[in-house]
């Protein structure tokens, strides 16, 4: 029997490696193809001027400065009012909250929050900050959105980072006298900080790629200058590829393909960043 | 004062202590409750011979009083009374599950972060109610802990002995230097780490790091030090020179240390009390209780025959 079934057994290994094999290559291919595709067709593009001068004659020649700054401001606005939120309520839930109704109300809102689609976020931004708070077309109203957006992720991964700060570290403190805020400040959020810092670049460049809930916000279709303040709007990245793949007739294919580029390596740069400090953390990791 | 005095004499019951309570508040009134459970051990078990030591001038550093805990439905400890003297090694055996770490963490109310933990009675450090009169954060800066398990924080040598002052305010970095350099000696490592007190903690060995958690402890100058099986995670030799700080910490602390090891209570210890399921089996000099134990269930311990 054994004699019999091993070859079978042996087969049957060999079509699920297969399978698994060819799963890992169907998720590799699209990445591999974009990048590739952006490459070649839009590395043409990269040129000093393409990334430091402004649009000119109707974005159809030019560069797309404004748009890598004002990507860059709304992307550090975002991180300014989603970090502290987010590192506040993840420290309550893990340190402070008890099982009850709330702080499961909370974590259901978490959970719903990350499925909520962009768009709506979008929406919601247009409605709350542009039009009720009358922040306007702005970087604000922008940032503020993709804040509300980025919040789960941030919370989740501050949680986690908490989480995996050895209790002992709470014990030791408090058992030295400190009050339980002292012993958060100073025996368990130093050690979380790499792990929050990972989860906030991730959760900024997934909003640096985001079109629609800058759409009604912040985006402004042409605006050859940098914003003066975070009441202005800005030209962003995602927004004005947009605009030039779609709205605007005659713009030569490789300014399309160049300022992809841009955007992708930006988001790639800042997931690289986060994927190095998680690394450097897992190794220099003291307990 | 008077209002230390009051409580002192509510717990201990009508006594005419009240005149001594009021002039000398914590000499007096835990004079007066130490000899309240000796003469009736609420156990029924307790320990009738303690009272003999209560000779003049031993004044109780801690008097525990039908003291009892829960975490959630399992009683860890029932209804226990016993008085620890200033200055002296206690020693509290027993196997695994007796009590001993609910006792020893009810003294400095770091049971009080297990959302779980319930007490009845009265413990009183010089005569005041540790959970009626104190804030959990001042009874921890007086009664300092030292874990099982070295648990020094990824700091350096010198900042895991400051710590607790820094946190309490101290921030003159001679002094803080000075206060690390005294500890550090009190716990016999100041020699071993003088040259590299910037090093990270974690790099020390374990019975360096254990050392450097009892300098740590000892920053906050404490009036009373608890042990938790202090050595369990240490060699023989690491061992010794644990217990040697301990003897050398006992003229200015008074200690409790817990211990699986009957060994070491015997070595170290001034008296010994021995826990079974929760109850204070018996409480003595050590001698006694290594000589000539009156209960049998300690002299079964003792040699071995269980737990």
């Amino acid at each position: 029997m054994a004699a019999v079934s091993a070859p079978r057994a042996i087969r049957t290994q060999q079509i699920a490696l297969a399978a698994l094999f060819l799963a890992n290559l169907i998720a590799l291919l699209p990445a591999v193809v974009v990048v590739g595709v952006l490459l070649v067709r839009g590395a043409g593009a990269i040129s000093w001027e393409f990334l430091s001068a402004m649009p000119s004659q109707g974005m159809r020649s030019g560069g797309i400065f404004p748009a890598i700054v004002g990507t860059l401001q709304l992307v550090a606005l975002t991180g300014f009012f989603a970090l502290p939120v987010g590192v506040f309520a993840a420290v309550y839930l893990t340190e402070y909250s008890r099982d009850n109704w709330l702080t499961r109300l909370v974590r259901l809102a978490i959970v719903n929050l990350a499925g909520v689609p962009s768009v709506v976020y979008g929406l919601f931004g247009l409605g709350l900050f542009v039009i009720f708070f009358r922040f306007g077309t702005s970087l604000l109203s922008g940032a503020l959105t993709l804040a509300i957006m980025i919040l789960p992720v941030i919370i989740t991964a501050s949680e986690e980072a908490l989480r995996s700060v050895p209790q002992s570290f709470r014990e030791v403190s408090l058992s030295l006298g400190a009050s339980r805020w002292q012993t958060i400040r100073h025996a368990v959020l130093p050690y979380a900080v790499p792990g929050i810092m990972t989860g906030t670049i991730l959760g900024i460049s997934r909003a640096a790629g985001e079109t629609a809930p800058i759409l009604f916000t912040v985006a402004a279709f042409y605006l050859p200058r940098l914003p003066a303040s975070i009441f202005d709007q800005a030209m962003v990245l995602p927004y004005h590829l947009y605009v030039i793949s779609t709205q605007i007739p005659y713009i030569p294919e490789v300014t399309r393909y160049g300022t992809a580029l841009v955007l992708l390596l930006l988001v790639l740069t800042m997931n690289l960043i986060a994927v190095v400090l998680r690394a450097r953390f897992r190794r220099r990791r003291l307990w | 004062m008077v209002t230390e005095g009051a409580p002192g004499n509510e717990t201990a019951g009508p006594g005419g202590v009240s005149p001594l309570g009021a002039g000398a508040p914590p000499f007096g009134g835990a004079t007066s409750r130490r000899q309240m459970p000796a003469d009736a051990p609420a156990s029924g078990i307790g320990s009738p011979g303690d009272a003999s030591p209560d000779r003049a001038g031993a004044g109780a550093k801690l008097g525990i009083r039908e003291w009892s805990v829960w975490f959630g439905l399992i009683q860890a400890l029932r209804s226990v009374s016993f008085d620890i003297r200033e200055r002296e090694i206690l020693g509290i055996i027993g196997p695994s599950s007796s009590g001993k770490t609910s006792l020893l963490r009810s003294l400095n109310r770091m049971n009080d972060t297990n959302p779980a933990f319930r007490w009845t009675g009265s413990i009183a450090l010089d005569g005041r109610d540790l959970y009626r009169q104190f804030g959990s954060q001042d009874v921890r800066r007086r009664i300092g802990i030292v874990f099982a398990l070295p648990m020094p924080l990824p700091k350096s040598i010198r900042e895991n002995v400051v710590y607790g002052p820094k946190l309490r305010g101290l921030r003159d970095r001679g002094a803080l230097e000075a206060l690390a350099e005294r500890c550090l000696r009190a716990a016999s490592l100041w020699d071993e780490v003088k040259d590299r007190l910037d090093l990270p903690a974690m790099k020390l060995s374990g019975g360096q790091q254990q050392r450097l958690c009892i300098a740590r402890t000892l920053a906050m100058e404490p009036e009373v030090v608890l042990f938790d099986e202090p050595c369990s995670g240490l060699d023989p030799i690491s061992t010794a020179k644990v217990e040697e700080t301990m003897l050398q910490l006992k003229e200015r602390y008074t200690i409790v240390l817990v211990t699986n090891n009957t060994k070491q209570a015997a070595r170290v210890s001034d008296r010994v009390a021995f826990f079974l399921m929760g109850e204070l089996v018996e409480l003595d000099r050590t001698d006694a209780i290594f000589t000539a134990p009156r209960d049998r269930r300690t002299e079964d311990y003792i040699t071995g025959r269980f737990g």
